[in-house]
Protein backbone atom coordinates (compact mmCIF):
# COMPACT_ATOMS: atom_id res chain seq x y z
CA UNK A 1 0.00 0.00 0.00
CA UNK A 2 2.82 2.36 0.91
CA UNK A 3 4.58 1.62 -2.38
CA UNK A 4 1.39 2.43 -4.28
CA UNK A 5 1.12 5.69 -2.36
CA UNK A 6 4.71 6.65 -3.23
CA UNK A 7 4.22 5.84 -6.90
CA UNK A 8 0.93 7.77 -6.95
CA UNK A 9 2.61 10.76 -5.32
CA UNK A 10 5.44 10.68 -7.84
CA UNK A 11 2.91 10.49 -10.64
CA UNK A 12 1.36 13.68 -9.29
CA UNK A 13 4.55 15.55 -8.45
CA UNK A 14 6.14 15.21 -11.89
CA UNK A 15 3.25 16.97 -13.71
CA UNK A 16 3.22 19.54 -10.92
CA UNK A 17 6.91 20.26 -11.53
CA UNK A 18 6.35 20.47 -15.26
CA UNK A 19 3.36 22.78 -14.80
CA UNK A 20 5.27 25.19 -12.55
CA UNK A 21 8.45 25.10 -14.67
CA UNK A 22 6.59 25.82 -17.88
CA UNK A 23 4.13 28.49 -16.84
CA UNK A 24 6.67 30.40 -14.73
CA UNK A 25 8.24 31.71 -17.97
CA UNK A 26 6.37 30.32 -20.98
CA UNK A 27 4.70 31.11 -23.29
CA UNK A 28 6.50 34.41 -23.72
CA UNK A 29 4.33 37.44 -24.11
CA UNK A 30 4.90 40.29 -26.50
CA UNK A 31 2.88 43.45 -25.79
CA UNK A 32 3.17 44.37 -29.47
CA UNK A 33 2.56 42.01 -32.38
CA UNK A 34 5.20 41.70 -35.10
CA UNK A 35 4.72 44.37 -37.74
CA UNK A 36 3.29 46.80 -35.22
CA UNK A 37 4.80 49.70 -33.31
CA UNK A 38 3.69 51.24 -30.07
CA UNK A 39 3.01 54.92 -29.41
CA UNK A 40 2.73 56.09 -25.83
CA UNK A 41 1.52 59.58 -25.04
CA UNK A 42 2.72 60.01 -21.50
CA UNK A 43 3.34 63.16 -19.50
CA UNK A 44 2.37 65.17 -16.46
CA UNK A 45 1.93 68.87 -16.84
CA UNK A 46 0.79 71.81 -14.72
CA UNK A 47 -1.39 73.94 -16.98
CA UNK A 48 -1.62 77.69 -16.78
CA UNK A 49 -3.99 79.43 -14.39
CA UNK A 50 -7.58 79.73 -15.53
CA UNK A 51 -7.49 83.44 -14.63
CA UNK A 52 -4.35 85.56 -14.59
CA UNK A 53 -2.87 86.97 -11.41
CA UNK A 54 -4.09 90.41 -10.47
CA UNK A 55 -2.09 93.13 -8.69
CA UNK A 56 -3.68 94.14 -5.39
CA UNK A 57 -4.33 97.82 -4.78
CA UNK A 58 -2.80 99.62 -1.79
CA UNK A 59 -6.23 99.65 -0.06
CA UNK A 60 -6.66 95.94 -0.55
CA UNK A 61 -3.20 95.24 0.85
CA UNK A 62 -3.87 97.45 3.87
CA UNK A 63 -6.95 95.37 4.74
CA UNK A 64 -4.92 92.19 4.88
CA UNK A 65 -2.94 90.98 7.87
CA UNK A 66 0.73 92.01 7.54
CA UNK A 67 1.87 88.47 6.88
CA UNK A 68 -0.71 87.99 4.11
CA UNK A 69 0.17 91.06 2.04
CA UNK A 70 1.17 89.38 -1.22
CA UNK A 71 1.17 91.93 -4.00
CA UNK A 72 -0.47 89.53 -6.46
CA UNK A 73 -3.82 87.78 -6.05
CA UNK A 74 -3.52 84.52 -7.95
CA UNK A 75 -6.62 82.29 -8.27
CA UNK A 76 -5.66 78.68 -7.70
CA UNK A 77 -7.67 76.96 -10.38
CA UNK A 78 -5.78 75.89 -13.48
CA UNK A 79 -7.04 75.50 -17.05
CA UNK A 80 -8.13 72.17 -18.45
CA UNK A 81 -5.66 70.60 -20.83
CA UNK A 82 -6.56 69.63 -24.37
CA UNK A 83 -4.28 67.28 -26.27
CA UNK A 84 -4.65 65.95 -29.80
CA UNK A 85 -2.55 63.48 -31.74
CA UNK A 86 -2.88 63.03 -35.47
CA UNK A 87 -1.37 60.07 -37.29
CA UNK A 88 -1.04 60.34 -41.05
CA UNK A 89 -3.72 63.00 -41.16
CA UNK A 90 -6.17 61.06 -39.03
CA UNK A 91 -7.07 62.26 -35.54
CA UNK A 92 -6.38 59.32 -33.22
CA UNK A 93 -6.48 61.07 -29.88
CA UNK A 94 -8.40 64.07 -28.60
CA UNK A 95 -8.61 64.34 -24.86
CA UNK A 96 -9.55 67.11 -22.52
CA UNK A 97 -8.26 66.48 -19.00
CA UNK A 98 -9.01 68.39 -15.85
CA UNK A 99 -6.28 69.36 -13.38
CA UNK A 100 -6.20 67.12 -10.32
CA UNK A 101 -7.20 68.24 -6.83
CA UNK A 102 -10.39 69.48 -5.23
CA UNK A 103 -9.51 73.03 -6.23
CA UNK A 104 -8.38 71.94 -9.70
CA UNK A 105 -4.95 73.32 -8.99
CA UNK A 106 -2.84 70.18 -9.47
CA UNK A 107 -1.10 68.54 -12.39
CA UNK A 108 -2.80 66.96 -15.35
CA UNK A 109 -1.70 63.40 -16.08
CA UNK A 110 -2.10 62.07 -19.61
CA UNK A 111 -1.43 58.51 -20.63
CA UNK A 112 -2.58 56.86 -23.83
CA UNK A 113 -1.29 53.77 -25.56
CA UNK A 114 -1.78 53.21 -29.28
CA UNK A 115 -0.66 50.53 -31.70
CA UNK A 116 0.08 51.33 -35.31
CA UNK A 117 1.61 49.48 -38.23
CA UNK A 118 5.39 49.71 -38.50
CA UNK A 119 6.70 52.10 -41.14
CA UNK A 120 6.89 55.81 -41.89
CA UNK A 121 4.28 58.00 -40.22
CA UNK A 122 3.51 61.68 -40.06
CA UNK A 123 2.73 62.53 -36.46
CA UNK A 124 1.24 65.80 -35.27
CA UNK A 125 0.79 66.52 -31.56
CA UNK A 126 -1.10 69.57 -30.30
CA UNK A 127 -1.66 70.83 -26.79
CA UNK A 128 -3.57 73.67 -25.21
CA UNK A 129 -2.89 74.42 -21.56
CA UNK A 130 -4.40 77.89 -21.15
CA UNK A 131 -7.79 79.54 -21.60
CA UNK A 132 -8.71 80.17 -25.20
CA UNK A 133 -9.36 78.15 -28.32
CA UNK A 134 -5.92 77.91 -29.91
CA UNK A 135 -3.32 75.27 -29.34
CA UNK A 136 -0.19 76.83 -27.94
CA UNK A 137 2.13 73.83 -28.45
CA UNK A 138 2.34 71.96 -31.76
CA UNK A 139 4.92 69.52 -33.02
CA UNK A 140 4.94 67.78 -36.38
CA UNK A 141 7.41 65.16 -37.45
CA UNK A 142 7.73 62.23 -39.78
CA UNK A 143 9.09 59.20 -37.97
CA UNK A 144 10.22 55.79 -39.15
CA UNK A 145 9.05 53.12 -36.75
CA UNK A 146 10.32 49.56 -37.02
CA UNK A 147 8.19 46.61 -35.88
CA UNK A 148 8.19 46.32 -32.10
CA UNK A 149 9.57 49.83 -31.63
CA UNK A 150 8.12 52.29 -29.12
CA UNK A 151 7.61 56.00 -29.66
CA UNK A 152 7.02 58.05 -26.53
CA UNK A 153 5.31 61.39 -26.99
CA UNK A 154 6.52 63.36 -24.02
CA UNK A 155 5.75 66.94 -23.09
CA UNK A 156 7.65 69.43 -21.02
CA UNK A 157 6.81 73.14 -21.21
CA UNK A 158 10.20 73.98 -19.70
CA UNK A 159 11.96 72.13 -22.54
CA UNK A 160 9.91 73.82 -25.21
CA UNK A 161 6.98 71.49 -25.61
CA UNK A 162 6.57 68.08 -27.19
CA UNK A 163 9.41 65.59 -27.64
CA UNK A 164 9.10 62.45 -29.75
CA UNK A 165 11.38 59.88 -28.15
CA UNK A 166 12.23 56.65 -29.94
CA UNK B 1 9.86 27.50 2.44
CA UNK B 2 8.97 30.93 1.12
CA UNK B 3 9.89 32.61 4.40
CA UNK B 4 13.13 30.67 4.90
CA UNK B 5 14.39 31.13 1.34
CA UNK B 6 13.24 34.77 1.37
CA UNK B 7 15.15 35.47 4.56
CA UNK B 8 18.42 34.22 3.06
CA UNK B 9 17.82 36.13 -0.18
CA UNK B 10 17.16 39.28 1.83
CA UNK B 11 20.53 38.89 3.58
CA UNK B 12 22.30 38.71 0.23
CA UNK B 13 20.14 41.27 -1.56
CA UNK B 14 21.35 44.81 -2.24
CA UNK B 15 18.27 46.87 -1.48
CA UNK B 16 19.06 49.66 -3.91
CA UNK B 17 18.09 50.30 -7.50
CA UNK B 18 21.76 50.48 -8.43
CA UNK B 19 22.84 47.19 -6.89
CA UNK B 20 19.77 44.93 -6.77
CA UNK B 21 20.16 43.31 -10.18
CA UNK B 22 23.85 42.55 -9.73
CA UNK B 23 23.37 41.22 -6.18
CA UNK B 24 20.92 38.62 -7.54
CA UNK B 25 23.34 37.73 -10.31
CA UNK B 26 26.12 37.20 -7.77
CA UNK B 27 24.28 34.40 -5.96
CA UNK B 28 26.25 31.16 -6.24
CA UNK B 29 24.14 28.72 -8.28
CA UNK B 30 24.48 25.79 -5.90
CA UNK B 31 23.01 27.55 -2.85
CA UNK B 32 21.77 31.11 -3.29
CA UNK B 33 20.67 30.38 -6.84
CA UNK B 34 18.80 27.26 -5.76
CA UNK B 35 17.14 29.16 -2.92
CA UNK B 36 16.15 31.93 -5.31
CA UNK B 37 14.55 29.37 -7.63
CA UNK B 38 12.87 27.62 -4.70
CA UNK B 39 11.52 30.98 -3.52
CA UNK B 40 10.05 31.66 -6.91
CA UNK B 41 8.66 28.21 -7.59
CA UNK B 42 7.23 27.98 -4.08
CA UNK B 43 5.43 31.26 -4.76
CA UNK B 44 4.03 29.78 -7.98
CA UNK B 45 2.99 26.61 -6.15
CA UNK B 46 1.33 28.81 -3.51
CA UNK B 47 -0.95 30.27 -6.20
CA UNK B 48 -1.75 26.80 -7.51
CA UNK B 49 -2.57 25.44 -4.06
CA UNK B 50 -4.63 28.53 -3.24
CA UNK B 51 -6.72 28.18 -6.40
CA UNK B 52 -7.22 24.44 -5.87
CA UNK B 53 -8.22 25.14 -2.25
CA UNK B 54 -10.70 27.82 -3.32
CA UNK B 55 -12.27 25.68 -6.06
CA UNK B 56 -12.46 22.64 -3.80
CA UNK B 57 -14.24 24.49 -1.01
CA UNK B 58 -16.55 26.05 -3.59
CA UNK B 59 -17.32 22.65 -5.16
CA UNK B 60 -18.06 21.13 -1.75
CA UNK B 61 -20.33 24.07 -0.87
CA UNK B 62 -18.18 25.06 2.09
CA UNK B 63 -18.95 28.74 2.02
CA UNK B 64 -22.39 28.97 3.57
CA UNK B 65 -23.74 29.33 7.07
CA UNK B 66 -21.18 28.80 9.79
CA UNK B 67 -18.38 28.78 7.22
CA UNK B 68 -19.26 32.24 5.82
CA UNK B 69 -16.72 34.09 7.99
CA UNK B 70 -13.89 31.76 6.98
CA UNK B 71 -14.89 31.99 3.33
CA UNK B 72 -15.22 35.78 3.24
CA UNK B 73 -12.01 36.34 5.20
CA UNK B 74 -10.23 34.28 2.55
CA UNK B 75 -11.11 36.68 -0.30
CA UNK B 76 -8.68 39.50 0.65
CA UNK B 77 -5.99 36.86 1.04
CA UNK B 78 -6.17 36.18 -2.69
CA UNK B 79 -5.45 39.86 -3.31
CA UNK B 80 -2.57 39.82 -0.83
CA UNK B 81 -1.02 36.73 -2.42
CA UNK B 82 -1.08 38.36 -5.84
CA UNK B 83 0.15 41.73 -4.58
CA UNK B 84 3.04 40.05 -2.69
CA UNK B 85 4.05 38.05 -5.75
CA UNK B 86 3.81 40.92 -8.21
CA UNK B 87 5.96 43.19 -6.05
CA UNK B 88 8.43 40.34 -5.56
CA UNK B 89 9.00 40.29 -9.29
CA UNK B 90 9.74 44.02 -9.33
CA UNK B 91 12.65 43.50 -6.93
CA UNK B 92 14.63 41.59 -9.53
CA UNK B 93 15.04 44.89 -11.39
CA UNK B 94 15.13 43.42 -14.87
CA UNK B 95 13.08 44.12 -17.99
CA UNK B 96 10.32 41.82 -16.72
CA UNK B 97 10.15 43.95 -13.54
CA UNK B 98 9.97 47.06 -15.69
CA UNK B 99 7.21 45.59 -17.84
CA UNK B 100 5.21 44.36 -14.84
CA UNK B 101 5.63 47.61 -12.91
CA UNK B 102 4.54 49.77 -15.84
CA UNK B 103 1.67 47.45 -16.74
CA UNK B 104 0.47 47.63 -13.11
CA UNK B 105 0.69 51.44 -13.14
CA UNK B 106 -1.23 51.45 -16.40
CA UNK B 107 -3.90 49.31 -14.78
CA UNK B 108 -4.07 51.70 -11.82
CA UNK B 109 -4.30 54.70 -14.16
CA UNK B 110 -0.97 56.02 -12.88
CA UNK B 111 1.21 55.28 -15.88
CA UNK B 112 1.86 58.94 -16.64
CA UNK B 113 3.55 59.25 -13.25
CA UNK B 114 6.10 56.57 -14.06
CA UNK B 115 9.39 58.31 -14.54
CA UNK B 116 12.86 57.22 -13.61
CA UNK B 117 12.90 54.71 -10.78
CA UNK B 118 14.85 56.19 -7.91
CA UNK B 119 16.13 54.39 -4.82
CA UNK B 120 13.16 55.60 -2.79
CA UNK B 121 10.80 53.79 -5.13
CA UNK B 122 12.92 50.69 -4.80
CA UNK B 123 12.77 50.96 -1.00
CA UNK B 124 8.99 51.00 -1.35
CA UNK B 125 9.12 47.72 -3.29
CA UNK B 126 11.25 46.13 -0.57
CA UNK B 127 8.92 47.41 2.13
CA UNK B 128 5.89 46.09 0.24
CA UNK B 129 7.46 42.69 -0.38
CA UNK B 130 7.98 42.28 3.35
CA UNK B 131 4.86 44.10 4.54
CA UNK B 132 2.35 42.42 2.22
CA UNK B 133 3.38 38.84 3.12
CA UNK B 134 3.23 39.81 6.81
CA UNK B 135 -0.27 41.19 6.22
CA UNK B 136 -1.05 37.91 4.44
CA UNK B 137 0.17 35.96 7.46
CA UNK B 138 -2.03 38.07 9.76
CA UNK B 139 -4.95 37.56 7.37
CA UNK B 140 -4.38 33.80 7.41
CA UNK B 141 -4.52 33.88 11.20
CA UNK B 142 -7.91 35.61 10.99
CA UNK B 143 -8.97 33.13 8.26
CA UNK B 144 -8.66 30.15 10.64
CA UNK B 145 -10.13 31.83 13.73
CA UNK B 146 -13.49 30.09 13.31
CA UNK B 147 -11.87 26.67 13.08
CA UNK B 148 -11.15 24.49 16.07
CA UNK B 149 -7.76 22.76 15.84
CA UNK B 150 -6.96 24.23 12.39
CA UNK B 151 -4.47 22.22 10.37
CA UNK B 152 -1.87 24.76 9.33
CA UNK B 153 0.94 22.27 8.71
CA UNK B 154 0.87 19.69 5.96
CA UNK B 155 1.48 16.01 6.71
CA UNK B 156 5.23 15.48 7.12
CA UNK B 157 5.62 13.19 4.09
CA UNK B 158 3.81 15.67 1.84
CA UNK B 159 5.92 18.55 3.22
CA UNK B 160 9.18 16.70 2.50
CA UNK B 161 7.99 15.58 -0.92
CA UNK B 162 6.96 19.09 -1.95
CA UNK B 163 10.25 20.53 -0.65
CA UNK B 164 12.15 17.92 -2.65
CA UNK B 165 10.09 18.66 -5.75
CA UNK B 166 10.87 22.37 -5.50
CA UNK B 167 14.59 21.79 -4.94
CA UNK B 168 14.80 19.35 -7.85
CA UNK B 169 12.94 21.83 -10.04
CA UNK B 170 15.29 24.63 -8.90
CA UNK B 171 18.32 22.58 -9.91
CA UNK B 172 16.90 21.34 -13.22
CA UNK B 173 15.32 24.62 -14.29
CA UNK B 174 16.90 27.49 -12.35
CA UNK B 175 15.06 30.80 -12.26
CA UNK B 176 16.87 33.40 -14.33
CA UNK B 177 16.75 37.17 -14.62
CA UNK B 178 15.97 39.00 -17.83
CA UNK B 179 18.24 41.87 -18.97
CA UNK B 180 18.72 44.72 -16.49
CA UNK B 181 15.84 47.14 -15.63
CA UNK B 182 14.73 49.27 -18.50
CA UNK B 183 12.08 49.33 -21.17
CA UNK B 184 12.62 46.35 -23.42
CA UNK B 185 11.75 47.03 -27.07
CA UNK B 186 7.98 46.71 -27.24
CA UNK B 187 8.28 43.89 -29.76
CA UNK B 188 10.48 41.77 -27.47
CA UNK B 189 8.77 38.79 -25.93
CA UNK B 190 8.75 38.94 -22.12
CA UNK B 191 9.04 35.80 -20.01
CA UNK B 192 5.99 36.48 -17.87
CA UNK B 193 5.19 34.29 -14.89
CA UNK B 194 1.64 33.28 -15.80
CA UNK B 195 0.76 32.37 -12.23
CA UNK B 196 1.06 36.01 -11.15
CA UNK B 197 1.53 38.18 -14.20
CA UNK B 198 -1.31 36.83 -16.34
CA UNK B 199 -3.17 40.02 -15.49
CA UNK B 200 -0.84 42.06 -17.73
CA UNK B 201 -1.45 40.16 -21.00
CA UNK B 202 -5.13 40.00 -20.05
CA UNK B 203 -5.23 43.78 -19.64
CA UNK B 204 -3.46 44.38 -22.95
CA UNK B 205 -5.81 41.96 -24.68
CA UNK B 206 -8.82 43.82 -23.26
CA UNK B 207 -8.61 47.11 -21.32
CA UNK B 208 -7.69 48.27 -17.81
CA UNK B 209 -11.40 48.84 -17.09
CA UNK B 210 -12.17 45.23 -18.06
CA UNK B 211 -9.50 43.95 -15.67
CA UNK B 212 -10.90 46.09 -12.87
CA UNK B 213 -14.41 44.86 -13.59
CA UNK B 214 -13.19 41.26 -13.61
CA UNK B 215 -11.17 41.49 -10.40
CA UNK B 216 -13.73 43.52 -8.45
CA UNK B 217 -16.64 41.53 -9.88
CA UNK B 218 -15.09 38.17 -8.94
CA UNK B 219 -14.18 39.42 -5.48
CA UNK B 220 -17.69 40.77 -4.93
CA UNK B 221 -19.21 37.51 -6.17
CA UNK B 222 -17.08 35.46 -3.78
CA UNK B 223 -18.04 37.75 -0.89
CA UNK B 224 -21.80 37.66 -1.54
CA UNK B 225 -21.87 33.94 -2.32
CA UNK B 226 -22.58 32.90 1.31
CA UNK B 227 -25.56 35.26 1.39
CA UNK B 228 -27.02 33.94 -1.87
CA UNK B 229 -27.42 30.39 -0.59
CA UNK B 230 -28.08 30.29 3.12
CA UNK B 231 -27.93 27.08 5.10
CA UNK B 232 -30.47 26.45 7.84
CA UNK B 233 -28.91 24.99 10.96
CA UNK B 234 -30.50 24.21 14.31
CA UNK B 235 -27.79 25.28 16.72
CA UNK B 236 -26.77 23.30 19.78
CA UNK B 237 -28.40 24.40 23.05
CA UNK B 238 -26.96 24.46 26.55
CA UNK B 239 -28.93 23.21 29.54
CA UNK B 240 -27.40 25.19 32.42
CA UNK B 241 -28.71 22.76 35.06
CA UNK B 242 -26.69 19.92 33.50
CA UNK B 243 -23.63 21.91 32.41
CA UNK B 244 -20.70 21.92 34.84
CA UNK B 245 -18.50 24.17 32.67
CA UNK B 246 -15.93 21.44 31.99
CA UNK B 247 -15.21 22.95 28.51
CA UNK B 248 -14.90 19.57 26.73
CA UNK B 249 -17.53 20.74 24.23
CA UNK B 250 -15.58 23.93 23.47
CA UNK B 251 -12.37 21.96 23.09
CA UNK B 252 -13.93 19.54 20.59
CA UNK B 253 -16.06 22.02 18.60
CA UNK B 254 -14.68 22.04 15.03
CA UNK B 255 -15.86 25.61 14.42
CA UNK B 256 -15.02 27.42 17.68
CA UNK B 257 -18.72 28.05 18.27
CA UNK B 258 -18.65 27.50 22.03
CA UNK B 259 -17.25 29.66 24.78
CA UNK B 260 -17.12 28.55 28.38
CA UNK B 261 -17.25 30.69 31.48
CA UNK B 262 -19.09 29.18 34.43
CA UNK B 263 -21.31 27.46 31.87
CA UNK B 264 -21.01 26.86 28.13
CA UNK B 265 -22.43 29.41 25.67
CA UNK B 266 -23.14 28.58 22.02
CA UNK B 267 -22.74 31.23 19.29
CA UNK B 268 -25.64 30.13 17.10
CA UNK B 269 -24.36 31.76 13.91
CA UNK B 270 -21.09 29.81 14.16
CA UNK B 271 -22.71 26.47 15.06
CA UNK B 272 -22.77 23.74 12.40
CA UNK B 273 -25.26 21.65 14.39
CA UNK B 274 -22.93 18.65 14.17
CA UNK B 275 -23.57 17.45 17.73
CA UNK B 276 -19.89 16.78 18.43
CA UNK B 277 -20.30 18.89 21.58
CA UNK B 278 -23.07 16.58 22.80
CA UNK B 279 -20.78 13.60 22.22
CA UNK B 280 -18.10 15.29 24.33
CA UNK B 281 -20.36 16.22 27.24
CA UNK B 282 -19.81 14.10 30.40
CA UNK B 283 -23.55 14.27 31.14
CA UNK B 284 -24.38 12.50 27.85
CA UNK B 285 -24.16 9.03 29.36
CA UNK B 286 -26.98 6.54 28.87
CA UNK B 287 -26.17 4.89 32.23
CA UNK B 288 -27.83 7.79 34.05
CA UNK B 289 -30.94 6.53 35.77
CA UNK B 290 -33.20 9.50 34.95
CA UNK B 291 -36.13 8.70 32.67
CA UNK B 292 -35.56 11.67 30.33
CA UNK B 293 -31.84 12.04 29.63
CA UNK B 294 -30.94 15.73 29.46
CA UNK B 295 -27.42 16.53 28.36
CA UNK B 296 -25.48 19.69 29.33
CA UNK B 297 -25.31 20.58 25.64
CA UNK B 298 -27.47 19.00 22.98
CA UNK B 299 -29.00 19.31 19.54
CA UNK B 300 -32.68 20.34 19.83
CA UNK B 301 -33.56 18.40 16.64
CA UNK B 302 -31.63 15.23 17.49
CA UNK B 303 -31.20 14.87 21.24
CA UNK B 304 -29.00 12.44 23.12
CA UNK B 305 -32.21 11.33 24.87
CA UNK B 306 -33.67 10.43 21.46
CA UNK B 307 -30.53 8.43 20.62
CA UNK B 308 -30.80 6.56 23.94
CA UNK B 309 -34.48 5.78 23.36
CA UNK B 310 -33.74 4.52 19.84
CA UNK B 311 -30.95 2.33 21.20
CA UNK B 312 -33.11 1.03 24.05
CA UNK B 313 -35.85 0.15 21.55
CA UNK B 314 -33.35 -1.80 19.45
CA UNK B 315 -31.92 -3.76 22.38
CA UNK B 316 -31.46 -6.59 22.95
CA UNK B 317 -30.07 -7.48 19.56
CA UNK B 318 -26.93 -9.09 18.24
CA UNK B 319 -25.58 -6.16 16.31
CA UNK B 320 -25.94 -2.44 16.98
CA UNK B 321 -24.77 -0.10 14.24
CA UNK B 322 -24.24 3.65 14.60
CA UNK B 323 -23.54 5.77 11.56
CA UNK B 324 -23.32 9.41 10.61
CA UNK B 325 -26.05 11.07 8.56
CA UNK B 326 -23.66 11.59 5.65
CA UNK B 327 -23.28 7.83 5.40
CA UNK B 328 -26.74 6.52 6.32
CA UNK B 329 -27.19 2.76 6.46
CA UNK B 330 -30.47 0.84 6.73
CA UNK B 331 -31.11 -0.35 10.29
CA UNK B 332 -28.38 1.83 11.75
CA UNK B 333 -28.86 4.54 14.37
CA UNK B 334 -27.99 7.72 12.51
CA UNK B 335 -26.21 10.58 14.24
CA UNK B 336 -25.38 13.98 12.76
CA UNK B 337 -21.68 13.12 13.03
CA UNK B 338 -20.09 9.95 14.41
CA UNK B 339 -18.32 12.08 17.05
CA UNK B 340 -21.78 12.89 18.41
CA UNK B 341 -21.73 9.37 19.82
CA UNK B 342 -20.60 9.42 23.47
CA UNK B 343 -18.34 6.34 23.98
CA UNK B 344 -20.52 5.33 26.96
CA UNK B 345 -23.29 4.41 24.48
CA UNK B 346 -21.08 1.67 23.04
CA UNK B 347 -20.48 0.09 26.44
CA UNK B 348 -24.18 0.53 27.29
CA UNK B 349 -25.21 -1.39 24.16
CA UNK B 350 -22.71 -4.18 24.83
CA UNK B 351 -23.80 -4.54 28.47
CA UNK B 352 -27.47 -4.63 27.48
CA UNK B 353 -27.50 -7.53 25.07
CA UNK B 354 -25.53 -6.49 21.99
CA UNK B 355 -22.79 -8.94 21.01
CA UNK B 356 -21.10 -6.39 18.81
CA UNK B 357 -21.32 -2.66 18.14
CA UNK B 358 -20.26 -1.08 14.84
CA UNK B 359 -19.73 2.65 14.32
CA UNK B 360 -19.36 3.95 10.76
CA UNK B 361 -18.24 7.46 9.93
CA UNK B 362 -18.03 9.44 6.69
CA UNK B 363 -16.68 7.44 3.76
CA UNK B 364 -14.23 10.17 2.77
CA UNK B 365 -13.40 13.36 4.55
CA UNK B 366 -15.49 14.06 7.66
CA UNK B 367 -18.37 16.42 6.86
CA UNK B 368 -17.57 18.31 10.10
CA UNK B 369 -13.79 18.30 9.78
CA UNK B 370 -12.76 16.54 12.99
CA UNK B 371 -15.32 13.79 13.56
CA UNK B 372 -13.17 10.75 12.82
CA UNK B 373 -10.10 12.20 14.56
CA UNK B 374 -12.05 12.89 17.75
CA UNK B 375 -13.64 9.42 17.66
CA UNK B 376 -10.21 7.83 17.28
CA UNK B 377 -8.81 9.78 20.23
CA UNK B 378 -11.82 9.07 22.44
CA UNK B 379 -11.89 5.35 21.62
CA UNK B 380 -8.13 5.04 22.11
CA UNK B 381 -8.39 6.74 25.51
CA UNK B 382 -6.40 9.84 24.53
CA UNK B 383 -9.33 12.22 24.86
CA UNK B 384 -12.27 12.63 27.22
CA UNK B 385 -14.85 11.18 27.29
CA UNK B 386 -12.89 8.00 26.61
CA UNK B 387 -14.03 4.48 25.93
CA UNK B 388 -13.64 2.24 28.93
CA UNK B 389 -10.85 -0.33 28.91
CA UNK B 390 -13.42 -3.12 29.19
CA UNK B 391 -14.36 -2.52 25.54
CA UNK B 392 -12.01 -3.67 22.80
CA UNK B 393 -12.15 -2.10 19.35
CA UNK B 394 -10.60 -2.39 15.96
CA UNK B 395 -10.72 0.08 13.06
CA UNK B 396 -10.87 -0.52 9.36
CA UNK B 397 -10.97 2.69 7.32
CA UNK B 398 -14.06 4.56 8.51
CA UNK B 399 -15.53 1.63 10.43
CA UNK B 400 -15.04 0.73 14.10
CA UNK B 401 -16.05 -2.60 15.64
CA UNK B 402 -16.44 -2.99 19.39
CA UNK B 403 -16.81 -6.04 21.65
CA UNK B 404 -16.60 -6.51 25.40
CA UNK B 405 -13.23 -7.85 26.51
CA UNK B 406 -13.50 -11.29 28.04
CA UNK B 407 -12.58 -11.34 31.72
Amino acid sequence: MKAVRIVAQLALYVPLMALIAYFSTEPRFSPVKSGEALVRVSFIHATERREPCRARSAEELAKLAPNMRASLDCPRERSPLLVEVELDGKLVLRREAQPSGLRRDGNVAVYERMLLPAGRHRIVARLRDRPGADFNFIKEETVELAGGQTLIIDFSAAKGGFAFLI
Amino acid sequence: MLAASGLYLYLRFDTSAAGAYESIGELEWWFGGVLRSVHRYAADAFVLVMIVHLLRELWLGRFRGWRAFTWISGVPLVWLVYASGLVGYWLVWDTRSHFSFHATLEWMGLAAAAGAAPDRLFSLYVFLHIGLPLALLAGMWVHVQRLGHPRTWPPLDVAFAVAAVLVVLAVLHPAASEPRWGAAPAGDAIAVDWFYQFIHPLMYATAPAFLWALVLGLSALLIVLPFLSKQHVVAARVDPANCNGCARCASDCPYNAIQVGDKATVFAERCAGCGICAGACPSSTPFRSIRELVSGIDLPDLTINHVRKTLQAALPCKDVVFCCESNRLPGAIALRCLAMLPPAFIEYALRNGAARVTAIGCAGECAYRLGMELCEERFAGRREPHLRASVAFERKDNEYRFVLRSR
